[in-house]
């Protein structure tokens, strides 16, 4: 049998104990990398998104550089790739997905989510967005452009979407609220 | 995967789905195995694709990863098959 | 390189053919036309990162694609916006 079909588990255990026999990489730094990764969440996103909402600057720095826009509200975005940032508007819908693998802007959203990487979320988004987006009950206007943006390379891409009507005077706290996980991949719109 | 016909009228399973703590362990350790220079996100995905394509469908998205991660520490000679072997007879 | 606006067709290479390689312009984008967005920047070449070997910088650009020239089931105004690296690219 190749070595490689070892059942996962024990070969996480072995390639684990190697590398710390190695002076490579230690049980703390992995215990270290996991707390900070699971911090990262798309609660993060969501203030940026309440920011752009409210803050005409803000929003023109988070279309023009969204790491820079992440870094100004204290996210960290060292060593992560360039962040791209989509705007929503009454004419073009985004929507990201990866076809080759599962890029996702982690640094901003946390962790990329289960359907995220499915094989079918991955087919169906460039070949037939809108009905993909059924599957969240997710219905646009025939007049809205779909614009499909396949995260093949070193950038990382987050979705702006509109402010929801009915939300004037809102708090950017309150305004984050309502901001989820897909609203900011696009398979969902925001709602007050 | 971009537009693949067997995929095309299979539902999205949209329901969260909890990470293990295997999860979290491997997803670290490929964070950390980047930041070193030991492995980058490409040699990862490389190692990805080279799984058969029917244990490809068959392994969850961290089992892909560990095995990726393996294959690329010994093609890089950062451990070595006997290595390998003898920490997986003492696990 | 390529100017915003500036028509480029995806090679109809298959470099999977030849040998062990590791390639980020997707199949159902090979020897498509579309239309050059912008310039991203410059990135070392993934092709080679994925066997750890020196990699150049290359130029990445925004492609814009109809939907409806990548699908016969596909149509209407949708598109699709993918990251692609110079030398995958050619004047259409």
């Amino acid at each position: 049998m190749n070595i490689l079909e070892t059942e996962s588990e024990r070969l996480l255990d072995a390639v684990r104990g190697l590398l710390a026999r190695k002076g490579l990489v230690s049980p703390a730094e992995i215990a270290e990398r996991i707390a900070i990764t699971d911090a990262a969440s798309p609660g993060q996103g969501a203030r940026m998104v309440a920011k752009a909402w409210t803050d005409p600057a803000f929003k023109a720095l988070m279309l023009e550089d969204g790491g820079k826009a992440a870094e100004a509200l204290d996210i960290p975005m060292r060593g992560t790739p360039p962040l791209g940032v989509l705007e929503n508007t009454p004419e073009v819908h985004n929507l990201v997905v990866c076809t080759l693998c599962s890029c996702y802007p982690r640094a901003v959203l946390g962790y990329p989510p289960f359907w995220y990487k499915s094989a079918a979320y991955r087919s169906r988004a460039v070949r037939d967005p809108r009905g993909l987006l059924a599957e969240w009950k997710t219905v646009l206007s025939p007049d809205v452009r779909v614009r499909v943006v396949d995260s093949t390379a070193d950038y990382r891409w987050m979705v702006l979407p509109m402010r929801p009507a009915g939300t004037g005077g809102w708090s950017e706290e309150r305004l984050a609220g309502i901001v989820r996980e897909g609203d900011m991949v696009g398979v969902t719109v925001p709602n007050r | 995967m971009g537009g693949v016909p067997k995929f095309m009228c299979e539902a999205v399973d949209i329901e969260p789905h909890a990470l293990t703590d295997f999860d979290r362990e491997v997803d670290a350790m490929r964070q950390i195995l980047s930041a070193k220079g030991l492995m980058s996100v490409d040699e990862l995905r490389r190692g990805i694709e080279a799984i058969p394509e029917d244990q490809y469908h068959r392994l969850s998205y961290y089992r892909k990863w560990i095995r990726s991660i393996a294959d690329n520490l010994m093609a890089r000679g950062v451990i070595t098959e006997a290595e390998l072997l003898a920490a997986l007879e003492e696990a | 390189m390529f100017a915003p606006g500036a028509a480029v067709r995806v090679k109809g290479d298959w470099p999977e053919a030849r040998g062990p390689v590791h390639i980020r312009t997707p199949h159902y984008l090979r020897g498509r036309r579309g239309t050059v967005v912008r310039l991203l920047g410059a990135f070392p070449n993934p092709e080679d990162l994925a066997f750890a070997r020196p990699a150049e910088a290359r130029a990445l650009y925004h492609v814009a694609f109809g939907l409806g020239d990548l699908w016969d089931d596909a149509g209407g105004s949708d598109e699709l916006m993918v990251e692609l690296y110079e030398h995958w690219l050619e004047a259409a």
